[in-house]
């Protein structure tokens, strides 16, 4: 079996793996060997742990050799967005600054969960700083690159994480979505991503951004490698104090349910404004393989964006307090800024959005009494150009950087699960979000591999890569 | 051309938090903290009841 194309999947390489048809090594070696080629052009990598890596392989193929389950990953590469702790690294989280701060003494969760399952972790990715960005660039360490056209962004913050699995050097990747992170790149780069539901993965040994936020997950080139892998990472975690106590819930083995029972319905009103005729069209092409004519309406979307600003700008600006004001000069200028203004907002307005927040959860949790699920566009457009700061919509020249997450942040502001699904337009992929209700990532992913299934929803494979 | 009612409070505010304010970098903080105002105002004319609890409860 020959893993050097990159085709296989997570669990095409696991299943190989644990019945001797490849070895953990090989499977690794090829990992690296696409890394190496392609990473000098897609600058998804911020480092390659190839020692760590090729050791773990041993130990995996060990294992099988003596009879032992290496576990449903086995053999896999990974990779995580630089803000995961990985032992032996200074957790950069795509700063200048923190490449100052000791080694990490030990691996997030996340990771060690995975490691559990067998997987390999090959490295750490490319992110925009402190996660304060939804266009993959980064000024110290360059701009990720889409693997669909390289004059275009990745999305950000994960956009390492978009890069690599879209770029197929890895079949899963982790990253972290405060308001859109995740979905965002899962979009541009054309893969699947998963947004749990807030508190489901545990963010232990991870570099925050905006603790009523921050959520973790995986990306991944199809639903079956997403599943698997969320699966492998579920459970509880003291070491995270928003992480749940609700104990695993695998949905794996629930992929192929049949979803003819459940209410779909797309979003209406804001979510369907500001948009180009690409999101249209996703949204569209879904909704007509699911048989969707209903749409519903998210009360007080756009001020549930408002909301999300003003507690995510506020709590990262206390979260850096202490670097800006010895250390504003090793930001990214337009980093620094956001948060030096951010530290300025009164407190009152702050309390007004977490009450405003709890509202409107209450609001949204009614509207899920009358449907399972809902849809709505992951971004507004496909992949801007890399430095495109501006995007001309109805006549109208609106900020890219500020437009880009405006239908995810709605979303994560309350912690609904989300899986973002590539809708392979030409010449540009682009995605959709399906929603469901709180702790419910199975109607989310049912949905999305029904429509995998359907071939209506699919990673697009990246010419040249 | 008149200071923007919003230096003064960005200088204050600057002061009391110990916060660097480099004169380069003032446009991008005034145009950062009006956009951010802007918003608030959008949630702050949200009338809620004086009951209201916020997002996170503490739980001892």
């Amino acid at each position: 079996m020959n893993a050097t194309s990159g085709e296989l999947t997570a669990s095409g390489i696991a299943q190989a793996v644990a019945s001797k048809k490849m070895s953990a090594l090989d499977a690794t070696e090829a990992a690296l060997a696409r890394i190496d080629k392609h990473n000098p052009v897609l600058n998804a990598f911020t480092d390659i742990t190839a020692d760590r890596a090729r050791a773990k392989a041993r130990a995996v193929d060990a294992a099988i050799a003596a009879g032992q389950n290496a576990g449903p990953l086995a053999g896999v590469p990974f990779a995580v967005k630089n803000l995961f702790d990985v032992q032996g690294l200074a957790t950069r989280a795509g700063s200048k600054i923190n490449r100052d701060l000791p080694s990490a003494p030990r691996d997030a969760t996340l990771i060690e969960r995975l490691e559990a399952a067998g997987a390999v972790l090959v490295g750490a990715l490319n992110m925009g700083e402190y996660a304060y960005d939804f266009t993959g660039e980064n000024v110290h360490d360059g701009s990720a690159r889409n693997p669909h056209d390289v004059t275009r962004m990745t999305g950000g913050s994960s956009g390492g994480s978009g890069g690599a699995v879209g770029g197929r050097l890895v079949p899963v990747a982790l990253g972290s979505d405060t308001n859109g992170s995740i979905r965002v790149p899962s979009s541009f780069c054309g893969i699947f991503g998963l947004k749990p539901t807030y508190g489901r993965l545990s963010r232990a040994r991870s570099f925050p951004f905006v603790a009523s936020f921050d959520h973790l997950g995986p990306f991944a080139r199809n639903v079956g490698d997403l599943a698997l892998a969320y699966d492998a990472m579920q459970g509880p975690d003291a070491g995270d104090a928003a992480c749940s106590a609700r104990a695993v819930e695998p949905v794996t083995a629930l992929l192929t349910q049949d979803i003819g029972n459940l209410r779909v319905a797309v979003a209406g009103g804001y979510f369907q404004e500001n948009v180009f005729p690409e999101a249209v069209e996703a949204v569209g092409r879904v909704a007509k393989a699911l048989g969707v004519t209903r749409t519903v309406e998210i009360p007080e979307a756009a001020r549930a964006r408002a909301a999300a600003y003003v507690i995510t700008t506020t709590e990262g600006a206390s979260l850096h307090l202490d670097r800006l004001r010895r250390r504003a000069g090793d930001f990214d200028p337009a980093v620094r800024d956001r948060l030096l203004a951010g530290a300025m907002v009164p407190a009152p307005l702050v309390d007004r959005a977490q009450k405003f927040r709890r509202w409107y959860r209450a609001q949204v949790l009614e509207l899920f009494k009358s449907v399972d699920v809902i849809l709505a566009p992951a971004t507004p457009c496909t992949a801007p150009k890399l430095g495109q700061t501006t995007f001309v919509l109805d006549g109208v020249e609106l900020p890219v950087r500020a437009n880009v997450g405006i239908h995810t942040q709605p979303i994560s502001f309350i912690g609904l699960p989300v899986v973002a699904v590539p809708v392979p337009l030409e010449p540009m992929p682009i995605g959709v979000q399906i929603i469901a209700p709180p702790w419910r990532e199975d109607i989310a992913l049912r949905v999305a591999h029904a429509l995998e299934r359907a071939g209506v929803v699919a990673a697009p494979s990246p010419k040249g890569f | 051309m008149a200071a923007d009612p919003l230096d003064e409070y960005i200088d204050a505010v600057g002061k009391a938090l110990a916060l660097p304010v480099e004169e380069a970098w003032r446009p991008e903080i005034r145009a950062n903290l009006a956009v951010s105002l802007k918003l608030a105002r959008l949630v702050d004319e949200f009338v809620l009841p004086d009951e209201a609890e916020p997002a996170s409860v503490f739980t001892a």
